[in-house]
This record gives structure tokens, C-alpha cells and sequence, in this order.
């Protein structure tokens, strides 16, 4: 066993633990927080399998920007947390069956597994020579040379996402106070201000 | 040593885990999204895993392509459920039946 075995498992044992504790924390924030544990020791595999460009995109993309929007939203909705997870314990066993049932069905595919003879011959994109090309510029010169129509599609479902999420949270409430710009500017200020002469000893 | 078998086994572990979370939260959605993210890791670990221990890099270039979606489908996910709590007050999706005619 070297460090980077060390390292595997170190990482991989993290990772199952905070996925599971995900699912069953009682506080959602708390279920958060293990997320994002569990997408930071994702981020240290794929370092240990040489993809350093992809480990840090998914400490910026899910740590930085996904994680915090669940965050948000979690502390947004005022929500009774309590009585949801009150049920938790109904669905335990067919839960548990079913995950038990799925491992075990992995576990038969993975056994009778075997990469195909041609695999290698089928690569699309051989991985330059770690100390010519780094990991980095080889994805970028790939991304934006082979798969620059699929990179701009990409972005595409990007920006129909943000409209949408825009769309669908945006409301117009009417009970509060807004700047009117075209009040604003109108306004004669002659008529702005009213002086009244007040005799002492009388009111208006 | 440590091979493409051992990553593969994390990314199962984590994919069921994703699975159990879903049938054990089947009232929080905020949950059932996070279990949906942990399953697209688990995806993600794969290709990066077959990525690496083959030597294409297109693996890696699908990942960034999931990535993506699953942020955007975590963003619209999220705005659809501020909706239903304005509109319900609670996050039960058992009594999600508005649509229903």
C-alpha cells in the first residue's frame, strides 16, 4: 500500500459516510453541509485520477454555487422540518430493501465484468503525455476544438436555466412601495412645496 | 494498488446511496434533489475513473457536460420549489396533486 492507496480510501470512506449521512440527517442544513463534504472528497479522487481541471470544477460549480443555493433556499422556506422527518421511519425498510437489492445487482454486473478487447482501440481522444500537454490545456484544446458545438449547447441550457429559475421565482407584489421613475422626473418642483402663512395662536 | 474496480465500487456505493436517500425522504424534496446530485457524482466518478485508467479524455469532457446539467437542473429544481411553497406553504410533495384534473 502506497499513500496514494492511503489517500483512495481515506477519501472514498469519507465519502460514502457523508453521502449516507445526507440522506438521514434531521436537519436539512446539516444534510447540506454533508454534501458539500461529500463533493469535496469527490473533488480529492478525481485529483488522485490525474483530472485536476474536473476536481476543481466541482469544488466551484456544486461547493461554490450549487451547495450554497440549496443552502439558501433551505433557509429560505420556513419550513417544519421536524414533522417531515417524522415519517422517516415508514419508509426505512422498503428504503433499505431496495438499496440492498440495487447494491447486490451491481455487485452481479460488476462480477461478470470484463473491458472488451477492442476498448483501447476505441478511444476518441488519447490523453497526451502528462509532461507535454497538462490536464487542463489538453481538456481545453479538446473542448474547444472537437466539442465546441456541444460546449456552446452547454451554454445554451445554461441560460435557458437561469431564464427559467428568473421566470418562475419572479413576482410582482402589489402592496409595496416602488420608484417611479416617470413620477420623478415629471414633478414640477414650483409646486412641490406649499408655504402657508400661520397665524400664531390658530392651527390650518 | 488501487484499481478502476475500487472507483468503480465508490461510484456504485454512492449511486445507491443517491437511490435509498430518494425512498427515504419521500416528503422532503430538498432531500430527494440532494440524493439527485449525489447520484450525478456517482456518474461523474465513473467517467472520470474510466477517463483516467484508459486514457481518453473525453471523459472527462462528458463530465463537464453533465456538470452543467446538473446545475442547471439543480437551479430550476430549486426556483419550482420556492413556487409550490408559495403556493402550498409546505414542501410535502405527497400532496403535489394540483395538476392533477
Amino acid at each position: 500500500m502506497t499513500i496514494a492507496d492511503y489517500t483512495f480510501y481515506g477519501f472514498a470512506v469519507v465519502l460514502i459516510t457523508a453521502a449516507l449521512l445526507v440522506t438521514v440527517a434531521r436537519n436539512p442544513v446539516h444534510s447540506v453541509l454533508w454534501l458539500i463534504l461529500c463533493f469535496l472528497n469527490a473533488a480529492g479522487l478525481f485529483v488522485l485520477l490525474g483530472a485536476e481541471f474536473v476536481a476543481m470544477l466541482l469544488i466551484i460549480v456544486y461547493v461554490g454555487a450549487v451547495a450554497v443555493l440549496f443552502l439558501f433556499v433551505v433557509m429560505m422556506l420556513d419550513v417544519d422540518f421536524a414533522e417531515l422527518k417524522g415519517e422517516m421511519a415508514k419508509y426505512m425498510p422498503l428504503a433499505g430493501l431496495i438499496g440492498v437489492i440495487l447494491l447486490m445487482q451491481f455487485g452481479l454486473a460488476f462480477g461478470a465484468w470484463t473491458q472488451a478487447e477492442g476498448a483501447m482501440g476505441l478511444r476518441q481522444a488519447v490523453k497526451p503525455d502528462l509532461v507535454e500537454v497538462e490536464n487542463t490545456r489538453a481538456l481545453g484544446l479538446l473542448l474547444y476544438d472537437k466539442y465546441l458545438f456541444l460546449f456552446q449547447t452547454a451554454g445554451l441550457i445554461l441560460l435557458v436555466a437561469m431564464i427559467g429559475a428568473i421566470v418562475l421565482t419572479l413576482r410582482h407584489r402589489r402592496d409595496i412601495k416602488r420608484q417611479d421613475v416617470l413620477a420623478q422626473m415629471y414633478r414640477d418642483p414650483a409646486k412641490a412645496m406649499e408655504l402657508v402663512d400661520v397665524k400664531s395662536g390658530q392651527g390650518l | 494498488m488501487v484499481g478502476l474496480e475500487h472507483y468503480l465500487a465508490v461510484a456504485a456505493a454512492l449511486f445507491v446511496i443517491g437511490i435509498f436517500g430518494i425512498f427515504l425522504n419521500r416528503k422532503n424534496v430538498i432531500v430527494i434533489l440532494m440524493s439527485i446530485e449525489m447520484m450525478l457524482l456517482a456518474v461523474n466518478i465513473n467517467f472520470v475513473a474510466f477517463s483516467s485508467f484508459l486514457g481518453d479524455l473525453v471523459g472527462q469532457v462528458f463530465t463537464m457536460f453533465v456538470l452543467t446539467v446538473a446545475a442547471a437542473e439543480a437551479a430550476i429544481g430549486l426556483a419550482i420549489l420556492v413556487c409550490f411553497f408559495r403556493n402550498r406553504g409546505s414542501i410535502d410533495v405527497e400532496d403535489a396533486n394540483v395538476m392533477k384534473g
